[in-house]
């Protein structure tokens, strides 16, 4: 007999049922099932300052309203992102393959390597780009098969977005899959089996490393240009990174441009496929395109928590968070928070106030990603409207065995010929 | 209530009723002026509300705080007069105020 809460490969399944105090929602099961939000909706009512005392990824207390994941996100003098403490997600990674990227850092060594790289996404920045990203998104619109079944996510998402990060980074075309690939292996669960172990990951990621390390050593004795890597050779608070916080600040920007967008965009076309009065509207008055990409970003939240470590006791939601605890910020729940969000279940593509959501967190970690992101989704749409007039999604998702990355690895669809 | 206006990068002016009390944000949202995202909704956590205040009405709006200097450091074309419009509060003192917005909130 095993008398552990949750014996693995096996889950409670009455959310409801159980005794509050065994309410583990952290478990990547219950979010490759889809099976989290009524763990959440739970919490969000009855405890919504949760301590979970015992779960694979240790203690931790989630946090599943809102406005308290305003206040904690908001508060990084308290609740610090740093890697040495644990870092910004559920898992705690492992002490001797602990890197180092701004996204784990906090106050002042995030806020100079954060300014060094953020110019690229800014606004005229963001507009140079908008021409190529459209060409390239029409090109692979174009080559999609009619009238046969295919692998959305694998034709369309990751193709984008692995185009989109090859320029960003102005990384040899022909290549670019590796990126994908990289940006798996950095985030895949072992359970999930695309690494075996994280002696496996570093080793291929070892491989990033050197062929990125290649690109630095060609730019940074060249003339600036505007792509990522030789933002970071060129400036002052990046150029003298170690070679492991240079793969950490590499895997963040790969990571954080990935999977998070491909999983928007496969993520989108399944809510509107589940939502056909929606998709309608959408078909009759394409300009609600500027409303449904933050809807899209809501519904989806492309990463299901961030994490922080209190630096001292304090007070959440009247329960007392104290030094040292682990406090994951579900943003999957702050979403789904009608007390802030209208009717927050549903998928409405002309909300009033679409960017009011956490998918991209708040506060000074607030994604840099965020307006680029939206851009190509928005591209995407607009071409995917000039040309198709339907869609047919068939089947369901398979999804993603993470409770971070929250993911589709498939979505078969048929463009009618 | 006191008149306030807030112009565009491309130089387009709209001159809105604030409301006392309220913050500046506020007033742009509430009466749809574009080029305010206020993505937090006032909560000085996204930098998405950013407007440069012309340097005559500095004294009046006030100063930065910190939680707010610290949120700016990320936006782009941060000036000595930018300001998170969520931060500046509706008072008497503000009629006529004029703010400036930059090319876009990111
Ligand atoms: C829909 C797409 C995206 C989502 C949902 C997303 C989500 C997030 C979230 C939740 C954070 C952390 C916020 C926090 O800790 O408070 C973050 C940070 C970050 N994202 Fe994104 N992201 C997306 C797209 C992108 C893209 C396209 C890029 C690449 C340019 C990017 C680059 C980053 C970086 C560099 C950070 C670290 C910021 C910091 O720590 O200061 N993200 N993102
Ligand atoms: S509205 Fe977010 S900082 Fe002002």
């Amino acid at each position: 007999m095993n008398d552990a809460p949750f014996p693995t490969g096996q889950l409670e399944s009455e959310p409801f049922s159980l005794p509050l105090d065994k309410l583990d929602p952290g478990q990547p099961l219950l979010f490759k099932n889809q099976e989290h939000y009524p763990y959440f909706a739970r919490l969000r009512a009855e405890d919504p300052v949760h301590y979970t005392a015992e779960s694979q990824f240790g203690p931790y207390w989630s946090i599943t309203r809102y406005n308290d994941i305003m206040a904690v996100d908001s508060n990084n003098k308290v609740f610090s992102s740093a890697a040495e403490l644990g870092g910004i997600t559920i898992r705690d990674r492992r002490p001797e393959v602990r890197r180092e990227s701004f996204i784990a850092m906090d106050a002042p060594r995030h806020d100079e390597q954060r300014k060094a790289v953020s110019p690229i996404v800014a606004p005229q920045n963001l507009a140079m780009m908008e021409v190529g990203i459209r060409e390239r998104t029409i090109k692979v619109l174009e080559s999609l098969p009619r009238g046969e079944m295919f692998n959305w996510v694998e034709k369309v998402s990751i193709e984008l977005t692995t185009q989109m990060l090859a320029t960003l980074f102005d990384f040899p075309f022909e290549d670019r899959r590796k990126l994908t690939y990289w940006s798996d292996v950095a985030t895949a669960d072992l359970a999930a089996g695309l690494v075996k172990s994280e002696e496996e990951r570093e080793e291929i990621l070892a491989d990033c490393l050197t062929y990125f390390t290649r690109l630095w050593n060609e730019r940074i004795n060249a003339d600036m240009r505007p792509d990522l890597i030789s933002m970071m050779a060129h400036a002052e608070a990046t150029r003298h990174m170690t070679p492991d916080q240079f793969l950490g600040n590499l895997i963040l920007l790969i990571v954080g441009g990935n999977d998070t967008t491909r999983n928007s965009m496969s993520g989108g076309l399944w809510a509107l496929s589940q939502n056909p009065d929606q998709y309608q509207k959408l078909i009759d008055n394409p300009a609600l395109i500027d409303s449904m990409v933050p809807e899209i970003i809501r519904y989806q939240t492309p990463l299901s928590h961030m994490r922080r470590t209190a630096l001292e006791d304090h007070e959440v939601g009247g329960k007392l968070i104290k030094k040292g605890d682990k406090v994951v910020m579900w943003y999957c729940s702050g979403n789904r928070d009608d007390s802030a969000i209208e009717n927050p279940n549903a998928f409405i593509i002309d909300r009033k106030r679409p960017r009011q959501h956490l998918s991209f967190g708040f506060g000074i970690h607030r994604c840099v990603g965020n307006r680029l992101a939206e851009m190509q989704l928005k591209i995407l749409w607009e071409e995917i409207l000039k040309r198709f007039p339907k869609i047919e999604v068939h089947g369901t998702p398979k999804r993603v065995l993470s409770s971070f990355v929250h993911g589709i690895e498939e979505l078969n669809v048929v463009i009618p010929a | 209530m006191p008149q306030v206006t807030f112009i565009e990068h491309n130089g387009t002016a709209h001159t809105v009723e604030a409301e006392l009390g309220k913050s500046l944000m506020e007033a742009a949202v509430g009466n749809a002026v574009p080029g305010i995202d206020a993505d937090c909704g006032g909560a000085c956590a996204c930098a998405t509300c950013h407007v440069f205040v012309e340097p005559e009405w500095e004294a009046k709006t006030g100063a930065r705080t910190e939680a707010e200097s610290a949120m700016l450091n990320f936006a782009a074309e941060v000036k000595p007069n930018s300001r998170l419009s969520c931060q500046i509060p509706v008072t008497a003192e503000l009629e006529g105020l004029v703010v400036r917005m930059p090319e876009g909130q990111h």
